[in-house]
């Protein structure tokens, strides 16, 4: 009989992990937002996506009805994995106005706009939306993470940035009953906030910061809490917007809205400069449909220079257009031609329209092509059909975008329904 | 004056060190109406001579071994008054004719405790004497090596860096000229050049060399003014700039200007003023005005504004961007570059006011108007620098020394002596701070000093410790180092201070570099200036 018999358990010495928990990140593949609890009960298809490593539902329920929830009656999406910066000091509005591509000195406190920011090469970092929080704070709300570039480009501003993205809850409600559904949940005097207002309201011990926002091109509202507030907020809206409609959505519905108001989308329609691997797929804001943020007037801001001489140098070789494509097949990631023979650029988003009633895209070409000649264009559709592709080749139009303009998004006050 | 009847200046030049000097005067040559504005009392910057002690003069910057010929020739040096003195008797007349004195060389000594020193005639070495047959020999065969190498790199260290994405004609054949020297080489040499580009100084001097003193010189040499040990990777580089330099047509020459540096700068601001450039000092520039990103003049510490086409910065490029132009008017990336500029100095400079000439052992008289070097070992010299590693002065410090009083009576009162030393290692970031630090240094350096020299303790009436702090507040040089960032790899040609001004030319329009932050670097030889005033004249600023 063997004489080094196995110890039991109990004597066995405990083993002690040498991490501390923030190197064990990575056991945790994609973290819960902070409305986690609510949404996993109303998640019926496990239809998750991963959104900056965070578990985000691609779909609850059905995502043709979460589609019709934005436009017919509310929905509700949790924005909380969108990155979010904390900009705060005196030298805050110069700092950012050194930044982005927009005068930020226009930009009122209790305001939001919609903007951008490139490199020294004038090559879009990423867009997003700037919220003048008060005269000396703002919140930067945007797809990708921009730590330490924002910390670099405060060097020589007397200015604070921080990573406020985890310590944040956000939500979107967006559609036609928003707004009633914000009433009856008694957020008074919700009723002034005009397009890209923002306001605190109070809730619960704290408050909430609601501006007239959102990603859909409809009537909606964004709503910004500490993540101590966001499931009893998550429950009073709820309450309130029973009789109204309210309902939890994904993502897959919420990309068909963005893509009726023409809006893109980081990473999806255009690669951002420092995730391009391959030198030619970075691109300026003129070539992203960006262009009318760039303020010369405004004095210096990073990529000037560049955008400057690309412009007078005629170096833009890039556009990026609306397209109508005739019948109905979706043109998703379609090579487009001109005269069905010279391939000129590439649908990047594309469904069938159901507010349009058209068949939609939004591609980017390469100039002259969608700039100033817009004519024979095409694209190719490889349809799926019982393992055989059948390919169609489509004639496009370029179009205005939005593809969808609806009055309620701006009327003021906002309609009840 | 008033602001209303002021000149209309053409190129506003920030700094009057010779490399603002020099851009300023071949500006003015051109006819461009050119001001000068020193923030200091007087010209010169660290290369002018100042009173340490009653009586007792010297400048921080005390050897003269690459003053480029063309910018003695641009600014007609000789003619404004340009002399060299030494000991060594040489044939070599000063190139372009001189005008009655012949250049004379100043040996460089390796001092010996105990032993005879070794010494380097003539252009840096050419004969040796203190070593054996053999070991003459032997380096003689690495010397011509080491020149051969020098020489390929030479016109590189002498033009505009090469800009890879926008090269003229004439910059691509300049560039195809270095590939054709390399060919000619021949293969053999051709894959040492290569092979050795990178090396340490120490394997290098280790390949061929015997001698202690003579392997610690070069160490010492290749490694003077830069954060590097002998052992540290691509520390040969250093020698090869030392090498790329010259003095009256010798390479690697090095002399002791008649009156001292500050006569040098002396001919160089007659030419400057001759050219009809105008120089004020006491005149601080607090701005560099931008107006839709092109410069467009500067503001003065008082206030007063001072508008003109071209501003010509020759201060420290990273004091140009961050503190001058500020980081609201230039881009995120290119601030990231400037702030990584890697530029914190590791030498100190001492002058000690001496009540007569010191004697140091088994050096003739004629000896001591040489270039004196402690570094006793390729090995001492890595073992003085790895304190300064973890932020800790050498405590047995390494150091050049010369006694310019002797080349130039005037610099002290009759009997007496002046002694400059650059003193390596002496961190920036001195762990202890040099408020405390700076007492125990001085003991350490002359420790070292009584060794190579009995009795020079007893002479000091006077002794000024410059750490790389003073330096920099004394010659506004961020982290005192005088090359104005690392000469290293990775920070010289189209590194040089940084991607996006390494051509003179800067991101803000209207706004060039021209100091010694700029390619080729530090040293006095003028080439920075003169390669951003072409520049500047090429782009018609």
């Amino acid at each position: 009989m063997s004489k080094t018999a196995v110890k039991p358990i109990a004597e066995q010495p405990t083993v002690r992990p040498l991490h501390s928990p923030a190197q064990l990140h990575f056991r945790t593949l994609r973290i819960d937002t902070p409305f986690q609890p609510r949404i996993d009960t109303l998640m019926k298809t496990n239809d998750w996506y991963d959104w900056s490593g965070y578990r985000a539902p691609a779909s609850l329920w059905d995502e043709e009805l979460e589609y019709f929830a934005i436009r017919s009656q509310a929905a509700f999406f949790d924005i909380s994995p969108m990155t979010k910066y904390r900009i705060e000091g005196p030298d805050a509005e110069t700092f950012l106005n050194r930044l982005t591509l927009r005068d930020v000195t226009r930009l009122k406190s209790g305001r939001v706009h919609y903007t951008a920011w490139c490199d020294d090469a004038g090559h879009v970092l990423d867009d997003g939306t700037l919220f003048r929080l008060a005269e000396t704070r703002f919140r930067l709300c945007c797809q990708e993470r921009h730590l330490p570039w924002l910390l670099d480009s405060a060097i020589g501003f007397d200015v604070t940035v921080s990573e406020e993205t985890e310590a944040v809850a956000a939500l979107a409600l967006q559609g036609p009953t928003s707004f009633a559904i914000l009433r009856e949940a008694g957020f008074e005097r919700v009723e002034r906030l005009k397009v890209f207002d923002l306001a605190d309201f109070p809730h619960g011990d704290g408050s909430v910061t609601i501006s007239r926002t959102g990603f859909t091109g409809d009537l909606g509202y964004e709503l910004f809490m500490p993540v101590e507030l966001a499931l009893s907020l998550w429950d009073r809206l709820m309450e309130a917007g029973q009789s109204r409609g309210i309902r939890a959505i994904g993502y897959t519905a919420l990309n068909r809205a963005r893509l009726e108001a023409g809006l893109i989308v980081a990473n999806a329609d255009f690669v951002t400069a420092e995730h391009a691997i391959r030198a030619d797929r970075v691109r300026m804001p003129d070539e992203i449909g960006l262009g009318f943020m760039v303020d010369l007037e405004k004095g210096h801001f990073n990529g000037r220079r560049a955008i400057v001489e690309a412009r007078a140098k005629g170096r833009l070789q890039h556009v990026l257009v609306g397209l109508e494509i005739e019948g109905n097949i979706p043109a998703e990631h379609a090579i487009v031609y001109h005269r069905k023979r010279k391939e000129v650029g590439l649908v990047s988003a594309a469904i069938w329209s159901p507010m349009a009633k058209r068949n939609i895209a939004l591609a980017s070409l390469v100039r002259p092509y969608g700039d100033t000649i817009t004519d024979d264009l095409w694209v190719e559709i490889y349809a799926m059909r019982e393992l055989k592709y059948e390919r169609r080749m489509k004639r496009a139009k370029v179009v205005a975008r939005p593809f969808v303009k609806l009055d309620r998004r701006t009327a003021s006050p906002p309609p009840e329904f | 004056m008033t602001s209303f009847d002021a000149p209309k200046w053409d190129v506003l030049v920030i700094g009057g060190g010779h490399n603002g000097l020099v851009a300023a005067a071949t500006l003015a040559k051109s006819g461009r109406k050119v001001l000068v504005l020193e923030a200091a009392g007087e010209i010169g910057g660290a290369a002018r001579t100042e009173e340490f002690a009653p009586g007792f003069r010297v400048s921080t910057a005390h050897l003269l071994n690459r003053l480029h010929p063309e910018v003695v020739k641009t600014l007609e040096l000789e003619r404004h008054g340009l002399v060299f003195s030494g000991i060594t008797p040489t044939p070599a007349p000063l190139s372009g004719g001189a005008r009655g004195v012949g250049i004379r060389f100043a040996p460089s000594v390796a001092l010996s405790r105990d032993g005879e020193p070794l010494t380097l005639h003539g252009g840096y070495g050419e004969s040796l004497s203190g070593a054996s047959a053999s070991e003459q020999a032997a380096w003689q065969e690495l010397r011509a090596q080491l020149l051969r190498y020098a020489g390929i790199l030479k016109p590189l260290l002498a033009r505009r860096p090469p800009d890879l994405g926008n090269m003229s004609l004439m910059e691509s054949s300049a560039f195809a000229m270095t590939g054709l020297s390399l060919r000619r080489l021949g293969k053999e040499d051709m894959r040492d050049f290569l092979r050795m580009l990178l090396m340490n100084v120490s394997d290098v001097a280790d390949e061929h060399l015997e001698d202690d003193r003579l392997k610690g010189l070069l160490a010492f040499d290749a490694t003077l003014g830069s954060h590097l040990g002998p052992r540290s990777p691509t520390s040969l580089l250093g020698l090869y700039f030392r090498l790329a330099g010259e003095i009256g047509g010798q390479a690697g020459a090095q002399a002791l200007p008649v009156g001292g540096m500050g006569a040098v700068m002396a001919s160089v601001l007659r030419a400057a003023q001759a050219a009809g450039v105008t120089i004020r000092t006491d005149a601080s520039v607090a701005k560099i005005l931008v107006e839709k990103d092109r410069a467009t003049g500067v503001a003065l510490d008082g206030g007063e504004e001072i508008r003109a086409r071209t501003i010509v910065s020759a201060i420290n490029p990273r004091s140009t961007f961050l503190d001058l132009v500020g980081t609201r008017e230039i881009d995120t990336g290119f601030v990231r570059r400037i702030k990584n500029i890697r530029m914190k100095g590791d030498a100190a400079k001492l002058h000690l006011a001496l009540d007569r000439p010191p004697e140091f052992s088994g050096l003739e008289a004629a000896g001591h108007r040489g270039r004196l070097v402690i570094a006793p070992s390729s090995d001492h010299v890595e073992r003085a620098f790895n304190p300064a590693k973890y932020g800790e002065f050498s405590p047995e410090p390494v150091m050049e020394i010369t006694l310019p009083s002797l080349s130039d009576p005037t610099l002290a009162p009759d009997g007496a002596c002046v002694l400059s030393a650059v003193v390596q290692y002496a961190p920036y970031a001195l762990k202890e701070g040099w408020e405390a630090g700076r007492k125990r240094f001085l003991a350490a350096i002359m420790a070292q000093l009584e060794l190579y020299a009995p009795g020079v303790g007893r002479l000091v009436r006077h002794a000024e410790l410059l750490t790389p702090a003073d330096l920099e507040a004394r010659y506004r040089m961020p982290g005192g180092h005088w090359h104005h960032g690392e000469l290293q790899a990775d920070q010289m040609l189209m590194s040089r201070p940084a991607f996006g001004a390494a051509g003179y030319d800067t991101p803000v329009a209207g706004l060039f570099l021209c100091g010694a932050g700029s390619h080729p670097g530090g040293g006095v030889s003028g080439v920075p200036g003169l390669n951003a005033a072409r520049r500047i004249l090429e782009m018609r600023g």
